[in-house]
């Protein structure tokens, strides 16, 4: 009986440190609010100032957000579908870039350790460089338009999606290796036919997923010149032309529910 | 045609799974492999068609040395014997006749197999093996889809495709039904005696150990303790195989009476 009274200790232990980590967070919120201007004073002066700028002012009658002006609507709606083309590509370019990169980068396919470590640091280094400064490299080395755009959603998408094909390939069931193996089939028919249907519904669902958030993110790289519905963001943000600003709002917003929602339907009917 | 001369095999973490394992095994007689959890039957399977390469020893598969060939030559042989397992293995998102052509990658070019554009003759020759085994009516159907006998019997299919002059079966019925397992182990005896396909089979069950096999390896901790007819495989010497091998090896001291100092 006195033994049992004794054990509890490591339980309280265990509080102690989660308590810690709670601790650390607090200090960490903490150390984040200097020089971030954090200010609830400044934050409702400026919700009635964003008002005014979204509902106009009596003073300036053609100012705010609303209604919306779409006389350069059908332009809008055309580079919001280069956007998509746009996003399109990229994400194939990647799929396509990713399935042999994704060989190399899962443990139990890949040749060798040292293969294994230089894919997937690589990888980490295409994931870590955001789309958005990616377009930045490649406006300055191919020029302006829409094709740097892509080349910045292809490298960032590569490593997002090779990552993730692999941790597929790493939990593939080993018994239908094994059998394909035993029929005397090379090293790629074992891929081919035993791991490759394996990954197939990740290989979809994910590579989709990727779709949907590179249509978000293309309709932003206008603002560095690699073409799409972005340069019309800034265009009419930086000319005070609000009521089209929110035009090109809408336009975004619209497609991006449609393929949200027809992407998601396909993921649906494929997995 | 199988030749085991005098074969060991550690595994790299130190186990010692076979020890000077000398046997001869032909097409003529439908071949059983027994022994209890741990003695060696899977790991022996494994070195025949190379997917394990013994540590020492000979082992000859129709004049091929497996056991000491090269890569390429082992993928070469590994067409000449089908395997069936006892999960059966099959490709679940593929269906049945792809799995069966599975048993034809090794025969074709790659780039044809990677754009999975097969050939008539191997199309036809899945198909055959499919009716050969009654699953003709299934051939387009996905392999997750079917019942477990009848995945077994896809798995048969897929080593009948590669025309194999010997057909592995690692309990190929401990994940079946009764009447599934006497259609999958009359279907390999079928093979076995029609096809002059060699058979060897790894068995739990004794009942179907004395039904079907002609020939009994028995493996102990490694060794080869009976070679015979099933006949020959008396009460006696199975409750020495299964049973008396666990004393010898896993003592189980009752903890209350023994005084603790004994097994230290
Ligand atoms: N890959 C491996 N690495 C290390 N040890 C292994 C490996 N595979 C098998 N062993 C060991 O080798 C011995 C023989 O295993 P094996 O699978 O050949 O036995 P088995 O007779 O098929 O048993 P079962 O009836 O349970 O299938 C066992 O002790 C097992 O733990
Ligand atoms: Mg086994």
């Amino acid at each position: 009986m006195t033994k049992q009274l004794q054990a509890p200790p490591k339980v309280l232990m265990q509080r102690n440190y989660t308590r810690l980590i709670w601790l650390g967070m607090a200090a960490l919120l903490f150390w984040a609010t200097f020089g971030t201007e954090l200010s609830i004073p400044k934050f409702i002066a400026g919700v009635g100032e964003s008002y005014k700028l979204l509902f106009g002012t009596a003073e300036r009658p053609d100012s705010g957000f609303f209604p919306p002006d779409f006389t350069r609507g059908l332009t809008f709606v055309d580079q919001m579908l280069l956007t998509v083309k746009m996003a399109i590509w990229g994400t194939v370019l990647a799929a396509i870039a990713a399935l042999p990169i994704s060989i190399l980068a899962a443990a139990n396919t890949a040749p060798n350790k040292v293969v294994y470590q230089i894919a997937r640091r690589i990888l980490d280094v295409l994931r870590g460089l955001n789309e958005f400064v990616l377009a930045l490299i490649f406006v300055a080395a191919v020029g302006l338009g829409p094709f740097p755009g892509i080349l910045a959603l292809a490298v960032h998408t590569t490593g997002v999606l090779a990552k993730l094909y692999a941790e597929a390939i790493e939990v593939v069931d080993t018994g239908q290796i094994e059998a394909v193996q035993a029929s005397g089939a090379n090293p790629i028919q074992v891929f081919t036919h035993a791991i490759f249907p394996q990954i197939v519904p990740t290989v979809v669902s994910m590579s989709l997923y990727r779709f949907e958030s590179n249509v978000r993110a293309a309709s932003v790289l206008g603002l560095v010149g690699a073409g799409g519905i972005g340069l019309f963001v800034t265009e009419t943000m930086r000319s005070f032309n609000f009521r089209e600003a929110s035009a090109v709002l809408i336009v975004i917003l619209v497609a991006v529910f449609l393929v949200d929602f027809i992407s998601a339907q396909i993921r649906a009917k494929l997995t | 045609m199988i030749q085991l001369e005098n074969v060991n095999h550690t595994y790299a973490n130190g186990t010692q799974a076979l020890r000077g394992i000398s046997l001869e095994i032909g097409a003529e007689a439908f071949t059983v492999l027994i022994g209890p959890s741990g003695a060696g039957k899977s790991t022996l399977m494994r070195i025949l068609n190379g997917l394990v390469r013994p540590t020492t020893g000979k082992v000859t598969i129709d004049k091929l040395e497996i056991s000491r060939a090269k890569n390429v030559q082992v993928l070469a042989a590994r067409r000449k014997i089908g395997m069936v397992f006892q999960q059966f293995n099959l490709v679940k998102r593929l269906t049945a006749l792809e799995n069966v052509l599975i048993g034809r990658l090794a025969f074709m070019p790659t780039w044809r197999s990677t754009i999975r554009m097969y050939t008539l003759e191997d199309r036809q020759l899945a198909f055959a093996a499919l009716e050969r085994v009654g699953m003709a009516d299934y051939a387009w159907q996905r392999a997750d889809t079917l019942s477990g006998g009848q995945q077994q019997r896809v798995g048969i299919a897929r080593a009948l495709a590669q025309q194999p002059k010997l057909i592995l079966a690692d309990e190929p019925i401990s994940a079946l039904d009764p009447k599934a397992s006497e259609q999958v182990m009359g279907l390999l005896r079928q093979i076995q005696s029609e096809d002059g396909i060699a058979v060897i089979a790894n068995l739990h069950h004794l009942d179907a150990v004395r039904e079907y096999a002609e020939r009994v390896v028995a493996l102990q901790r490694g060794s080869v303790v009976f070679d015979g007819h099933p006949n020959a495989l008396t009460e006696a010497v199975t409750r020495a195989l299964y049973y008396d091998e666990q004393k010898a090896t896993q003592p189980t001291p009752d903890l209350s009476t023994t005084p603790l100092l004994v097994n230290a």
